[in-house]
């Protein structure tokens, strides 16, 4: 049982180190790193099912005791429901990037050990998803912050070099934020470990609020986590950083930042949000509120200005974790769950989104929209163009894709808590989002080059106006991305069951604890604390 | 004094150095304030760990728990965790300024413009 | 920079420090010590190497790539978590044995020493790899 959690951060462990030891060779590199992926992706798979099948009531929560020392002294890994779909996801963002890397990342790249970086991204990704301990978070989201600053960075062309001072001065500041917060709550709780922390909380609030400050100074540090994780997710005042650097390094690497590292810092709030920070929701989660409203009104007005393909996406992922923020500050089951949602549906999007875009650069020449590309993509390559068109629609949220669903779920969670304007505005949001993907389509896909009827002359040899080949290891993720969204819009009742069945989760924690704990600790702590107050 | 407070006035004081460094305009400043504040985040981490006299967290042979009046290891495994990643992550930093100090010629950060938009 | 003082200071400093970083490792089971300094001292003697000589002949002195040390000091480490995996304990526990060796006390060898080891080796591989990219610039 605990070896299989530990797999999601093992295997892709191994597979960078395999990769390091063959780092003369980039071929064998790829090879593992494929190889790999699939392994992640079937450990992952193995996971969410056995946490599925678990989740029969009570618990559906497995846990592992690293190094055989007991919670809350050693460091616990929990794989819930949440944890394990963010698993899931990750692993299907990272086998499509892996392939699609193949042919699009330079040979150049590759032999400055491109592949095991990848992989060494994923595991602090996982290992963010399934650690129950503030400060191995920390440390995970340092290793995949690390492995992502070098992926930024990776070919040292000028842009890339200036976007990733960016990203990683606003990350470390993030991070030294994190860093503190986790120190003030050591010293106010006196445990790091997440469901000790839950317990302690909830009863230091049960305990009454006069009595002592200490319910306080966990709102204070509520706040610092909020800072610091809301840096990570890039929402409304502090996602600078994200447009000004995602748009820089190769397609590959944005595909993955995209889909997966705002949302780890999306998970993060919401898991400390609905399992530790819950003793005063009336304040924390109305600033939540309000981050939320306007980080998805800058973000979609921020895309609607641009005329970048990737840029227009990079302000569509801040808009996006707004739909996402929203969902928690809600603070229901059904906004819970479709927050849930939201993030199965985003990552999928998200990520083939970028990876249409580079081979939208392949067979146009630029990225720039209000610049005419070679070839028209619509009539000379049908195919990717609808490839985009399926993504670029279940962002917006047509129906009967993802988004839609994703949508309708959450706005059907705030008229359902009478917040009639958060529904409006999440509603015009998506009509925004519409108009910045039939922006791309019409400006990048559908455009015919100004040069259309010159093609033809004589004096023009054939072969110039035949556009490149798109090789089949770019088409196959797109195209496997694009069924999972088809596949999410489809069959939205089972996914909207996890999601439900997730949400009833992360809002019982109790559940969590006793599930790390056991059963009788949380009595032993309330007494232990009564006994003796706080110094 | 007391050494809680010293200590209190040490972290705020490397926090405002480190924050005022970053704010300012040339790179090497901002990854001098960036070392600050991590430093600052330690201290804090140590503080928090309440200093005070007592004897080293080790279980004395023969005994199964420790005696009362001992220290809290965990905030200093906690740092030393900490120093281990600021230190690999200032390198990087290192690296990177100098390849773009390189690439884009200037050190000024409001010269940085070409990604924003 | 060719400064005979500092070529001739390096000869006497790169053994030396090289000795130091081991005993630093091993007595960092219950003393101050351990891999990440060890390799931080192991790796300033080389670095030292690289001011002195040049990053090329540190490279020639080296004879391994760093990304090698890195990889091998990567998979000593997680060897040593999946050791207890394999005995079907939970990742990371610690295992030791007592090795007999004729003449000499019984000495106790575990899990966690191979573990600093593969942590030292990560942080001289790294370090390297760092001063070395920087030196050739």
């Amino acid at each position: 049982m605990s070896t299989l959690i530990v797999l999601p951060i093992i295997i892709p462990l191994v597979t960078a180190c395999l990769g390091l030891l063959a780092f003369r060779s980039p071929r064998i590199q790829q090879a593992l790193s494929v190889l790999g992926g699939f392994g992640l992706l079937t450990a992952a798979i193995v996971l969410l099912m056995r946490v599925w099948t678990a989740a029969e009531p009570p618990g559906g929560i497995l846990v592992a005791q690293m190094g055989s020392w007991p919670a809350p002294f050693g460091i616990t890994l929990v794989a819930d429901l949440f944890g394990a779909i963010m698993v899931l996801l990750a692993a299907i963002t990272g086998l499509a990037v892996l392939i699609y890397s193949v042919a699009d990342v330079d040979m150049p790249r590759k032999r400055l050990l491109y592949f095991p970086l990848v992989h060494v991204l994923l595991a602090g990704v996982c290992g963010a998803f399934l650690t129950g301990d503030v400060f191995n978070l920390y440390v995970c989201f340092e290793v995949l912050l690390l492995s992502s600053f070098v992926l930024l960075s990776l070919g040292s062309e000028r842009a890339q070099l200036e976007g990733a001072i960016k990203y990683v001065t606003l990350n470390l500041l993030s991070s030294a934020i994190f860093l503190s917060a986790a120190g003030i709550l050591y010293g106010t709780a006196g445990t790091l470990n997440m469901a000790d922390l839950s317990a302690r909380i909830a009863s230091a609030a049960e305990m009454g609020d006069g009595s002592n400050s200490q319910s306080g100074v966990f709102t204070v540090v509520a706040m610092m986590f909020m800072v610091a994780f809301g840096i990570k997710s890039a929402v409304f005042p502090l996602f600078f950083w994200l447009p000004a650097s995602y748009h820089t390094p190769p397609f590959a690497v944005s595909a993955l930042f995209a889909g997966l590292l705002t949302k780890v810092g999306v998970y993060a709030l919401i898991r400390f949000f609905t399992l530790i920070f819950v003793h005063d929701t009336g304040f924390t989660h109305t600033i939540l509120l309000w981050v939320a409203a306007l980080t998805m009104v800058t973000g979609v007005l921020g895309a609607a200005v641009q005329m970048e393909f990737r840029r227009v996406l990079s302000f569509h992922i801040i808009s996006q974790i707004g739909y996402m923020v929203l969902g928690l500050a809600l603070f229901t089951p059904l906004a819970i769950a479709g927050a849930v949602f939201y993030i199965i549906h985003h990552i999928v999007v998200k990520a083939n989104l970028f990876l249409v875009a580079g081979i939208a650069h392949r067979l146009r020449g630029t990225s720039a929209l209000d610049r005419p590309g070679r070839f028209s993509i619509y009539s000379s390559a049908p195919l990717v163009a609808v490839l985009f068109m399926i993504p670029a629609m279940s962002l917006a949220g047509v129906p009967p894709l993802s988004g839609f669903w994703a949508k309708l779920v959450l706005i059907r969670a705030a008229i359902d808590e009478r917040l009639f304007a958060y529904a409006l505005v999440a509603l015009l949001v998506g009509i925004m989002t519409l108009f910045s993907m039939t922006k791309i389509w019409a400006e990048a896909f559908w455009k015919s080059p100004p040069d259309e009827d010159r093609r033809g002359a004589p004096d023009e040899p054939e072969s110039a106006a035949r556009p490149p080949r798109i090789d089949r290891s770019l088409l196959g993720p797109i195209a496997a991305l694009a069924a999972i969204t088809v596949a999410i819009g489809l069959l939205a009742g089972p996914v909207f069951d996890l999601s439900t069945r997730t949400a009833e989760q992360l809002l019982n924690p109790a559940g969590y604890v006793r599930a790390v704990l056991g059963a009788d600790h949380h009595r032993a702590a309330t007494a232990e604390r009564k006994e003796e107050p706080a110094p | 004094m007391n050494l809680q407070l010293l200590l209190a006035i040490l972290v705020g004081g490397l926090f405002a150095a480190g924050i005022y460094l970053i704010l300012r305009r040339s790179i090497v400043k901002l990854i001098i304030g960036l070392a600050l504040i991590s430093h600052g985040a330690n201290l804090l981490i140590f503080a928090s760990g309440r200093v005070v006299r007592a004897s080293a967290p080790l279980v004395a042979e023969g005994q199964t728990s420790l005696r009362p009046p001992h220290a809290d290891p965990l905030p200093q495994a906690l740092i030393l965790t900490a120093i281990v990643i600021s230190f690999g992550v200032l390198a990087f930093m290192m690296v990177l300024v100098s390849r773009a100090y390189r690439a884009l010629g200037t050190d000024d950060t409001d010269e940085l413009r070409e990604t924003d938009s | 920079m060719n400064s005979t003082i500092l070529q001739t200071a390096t000869r006497y400093l790169l053994p030396m420090l090289l000795v130091i970083s081991v005993v630093v490792l091993f007595q960092g089971h219950n003393l101050p010590g351990g891999g990440f300094i060890a390799g931080l001292i192991g790796a300033s003697g080389l670095a030292l190497h690289g001011m002195a000589f040049g990053p090329k002949s540190t490279r020639e002195a080296l004879r391994i790539n760093p990304a090698t040390v890195m990889g091998v000091g990567l998979a000593a480490a997680l060897g040593s978590g999946l050791f207890a995996v394999f005995m079907g304990l939970p990742l990371l526990t610690g295992i030791w044995f007592n090795l007999e060796v004729p003449g000499l006390k019984t000495i106790k060898v575990g899990t966690p020493v191979i573990f600093d080891i593969g942590v030292y080796l990560v942080v001289l591989g790294v370090v390297m790899a760092i001063v070395l990219s920087l030196l050739e610039e």
